[in-house]
């Protein structure tokens, strides 16, 4: 392991904060403190600090609706987030997009699109701007398995590889698209295979454990950066919950399933292997869990006592001009 | 107007704004579908490979493949970005493959992200029936958009106000679609060789007249003008309207126009339902009721595809006798 003692434990820092932020929205949907639609990627940490560690502060990264731990990972402020969840004036959006929308443009986090599949063609207008601009930054966008059957997809990656765009195509194949398992909805094992049909670099990648998601990153990210066009890294991995909070997940799959997925977890694994490179204690690691659980109380505090959008915010930014 | 103003088409008038836009501000770029060297200069001809591609190079003049979804999106986010792409796709009948980065994309993204971004994307596309294409190519749709919060919709009648009105386009900071008649792109008329703008949300009465209202966008405005001439023949003296713009609306010139003529004829290319003449109407209704003396008529295209047979299109996209016959309908 070559990385700093600081930086492996910001990593799973990252994670548990994530992991807390997620048990702790489910908790207030199920009580109906938080309104909406919520898809928790909780089993699916390990991609998003993997990725985010990979990349360097003036990058870019493109959400999807499935995209908090991207935020955190990322290092979108979680009491503004937080806030956002309860639609409080002091939400990153406002309160106006919600938890499929978040987006902090301050820091280079594009933002998140509630439509499958819709993000990619962003994340290649970005990686075109930063090739009109002549920098090297990158871009990374998430997507899941399901929006890999969208036209998007192809449409996207194709364009990036003729124009040479600075993109990161991160795949994380959490084997569902909604309820409907991968092997299902395409014949292919791998969808990083699909990288031969657009003539780019494509990897498969163990999605539970983030130092493999990290060092694949780390490794391909040249490609882009040095103007040699996108890859495609599909991060294999699991979603514990159901596709959304009230969703129903053991009519479409087992929990032995689950729980054999379970058996690989990436935050505990992650834990398990820096205690045994002695750069974490088990006291550590507890202390880190209060720590990340605190945080998260301070943000829903935050948020509880933020006031409700006032009515003209309604009718606010629907253009920069004035409203019509 | 000053000397330098001279006769030039529709199509020249497009591309002039863009030139000079592009001459003006480095992150202007135009992105489409063959935009150099299909017929030399795309297939709406209003990007000559001589004067785009050569003079700006493929970086800001860039060609793609069909994948409307993924220039489209690309158009917007680069938007965000701090770019101001102009987006070329042909047919707005082909906005259905992308309609997404559109209207859940370009025109959300300020808003649902807390007004965190401006998105100063154009997007072009032809309009209109009358050439026998069929229903794939010949549909009008701007009302589509105008239906969707955070899209500006332009539709120019005159090589003068698409010159002006593609100007402030690039310039405007939010999404605007900009709909070009095909009929239109041959048609002539003076225009001043240097930049200009013409504000949005500024009707413009195209001829005045003190009897009947009529308000008209792209083609439907000569339609109309068409009509106007006839009838003044028989005495009767219509006020054309061109909103230019029907996302910002001008309201209060066409309230003003009714309340002088107490009679409104709206005249539409796109399909008569839900559509932008039933705006123009419920506005009327809901604003200006007591400035008329006759039920609204709309001349619109009926609901059905554009059919190819040229014997069946004349039937359905708005022309001038139809226009005279509703007009008949409330003045008699």
């Amino acid at each position: 392991m070559s990385l700093s003692k600081a930086k492996l434990i910001e990593m799973y820092r990252k994670m548990v904060t994530i992991r807390a932020f997620e048990y702790k929205i489910k908790e207030l949907f199920s009580n109906g403190t938080i309104v909406g639609d919520l898809h928790l990627s909780i089993g699916q940490e390990a991609v998003a600090v993997g990725v985010c560690a990979a990349l360097r502060k003036d990058d870019y990264i493109v959400s999807n609706h499935r995209g908090h731990g991207h935020c955190i990972a990322w290092g979108v402020d979680i009491k503004r987030m937080m806030a956002e969840l309860f639609g409080r004036e002091t939400g990153i959006c406002r309160g106006k997009g919600g938890s499929m929308h978040i987006a902090d443009f301050n820091i280079n986090m594009l933002g998140a699109s509630g439509i499958v599949g819709a993000n990619m063609p962003l994340a290649v207008g970005a990686g075109l701007a930063i090739k009109l601009r002549e920098t090297d930054q990158v871009v990374t966008v998430f997507f899941g398995d399901g929006a890999s059957n969208q036209g998007t997809f192809h449409e996207s990656i194709n364009l990036a590889a003729i124009w040479k765009l600075p993109v990161i195509f991160v795949c994380e194949n959490n084997q569902y698209a909604e309820s409907t398992p991968f092997s299902k909805a395409m014949l292919v094992k791998n969808i990083a295979d699909r990288a031969k049909a657009y003539g780019i670099h494509g990897e498969v990648v163990d999605g539970m454990d983030v130092m493999a998601v990290y060092e694949a990153i780390s490794k391909n990210v040249t490609r882009p950066r040095e103007g040699n066009g996108p890859v495609l890294m599909e991060c294999k991995t699991y979603r514990y919950m159901g596709h959304e909070e009230g969703d129903p997940w053991w009519m479409y799959r087992t929990k032995r399933e689950v729980e054999e997925w379970k058996k690989r977890d990436p935050v505990i694994s992650f834990k398990t292997r820096l205690i045994k490179e002695e750069v974490l204690t088990e006291n550590d690691a507890k202390k880190m869990n209060q720590e990340a659980e605190k945080l998260i109380e301070e943000a829903v505090k935050f948020a509880k006592e933020s006031p409700w959008p006032k009515p003209g915010e309604a009718t606010k930014d629907v253009f920069v001009s004035p409203y019509y | 107007m000053d000397g330098k103003e001279r006769e030039i088409t529709f199509k020249q008038a497009i591309s002039e704004a863009m030139m000079q836009e592009m001459e003006r501000d480095k992150t202007v770029f135009l992105m489409g579908e063959d935009l150099t060297k299909f017929y030399g200069g795309g297939p709406l001809g209003a990007t000559p490979d001589e004067m785009f591609l050569k003079k700006f190079g493929s970086e800001r003049v860039r060609d793609t493949p069909i994948s409307e979804s993924a220039f489209v999106g690309a158009g917007a986010s680069a938007a965000v970005m701090g770019f101001r792409p102009v987006v070329e796709l042909m047919f707005v009948d082909f906005h259905g493959v992308c309609w997404d980065q559109i209207y859940n994309q370009a025109a959300k993204m300020r808003y649902m992200f807390g007004g965190q971004v401006k998105v100063p994307l154009v997007i072009r596309t032809t309009i209109g029936g009358g050439m026998n294409f069929a229903a794939h190519h010949s549909q009008s749709l701007y009302s589509l958009f105008a239906h969707v919060p955070g899209l500006k919709v332009v539709v120019p009648s005159t090589p003068y106000d698409a010159k002006g009105l593609l100007i402030t386009a690039i310039r405007d900071d939010d999404p605007v679609v900009f709909f070009e008649h095909k009929i239109l792109y041959s048609y002539k008329g003076p225009v001043p060789e240097e930049p200009y703008t013409i504000p949005f949300g500024e009707a413009e009465v195209k001829r005045e007249g003190n009897d009947v209202t009529v308000v008209a966008t792209g083609l439907m405005v000569h339609k109309a003008m068409d009509a106007a001439k006839k009838l003044e023949e028989e005495g009767i003296s219509l006020e054309v309207v061109d909103p230019r713009t029907v996302v910002p609306l001008d309201k209060k010139r066409i309230l003003d126009s009714v309340e002088k003529t107490s009679r409104l004829v709206i005249v539409d290319e796109d399909y008569e339902r839900c559509g932008f003449a039933a705006e123009i109407a419920a506005i009327v209704s809901d604003e200006g009721f007591d400035y008329l003396d006759a039920q609204i008529k709309r001349v619109a295209t009926p609901n059905v595809p554009i059919p190819f047979s040229p014997a069946l299109e004349k039937l359905v996209i708005p022309n001038e006798d139809r226009i005279i016959q509703a007009v008949r309908e409330i003045t008699s």
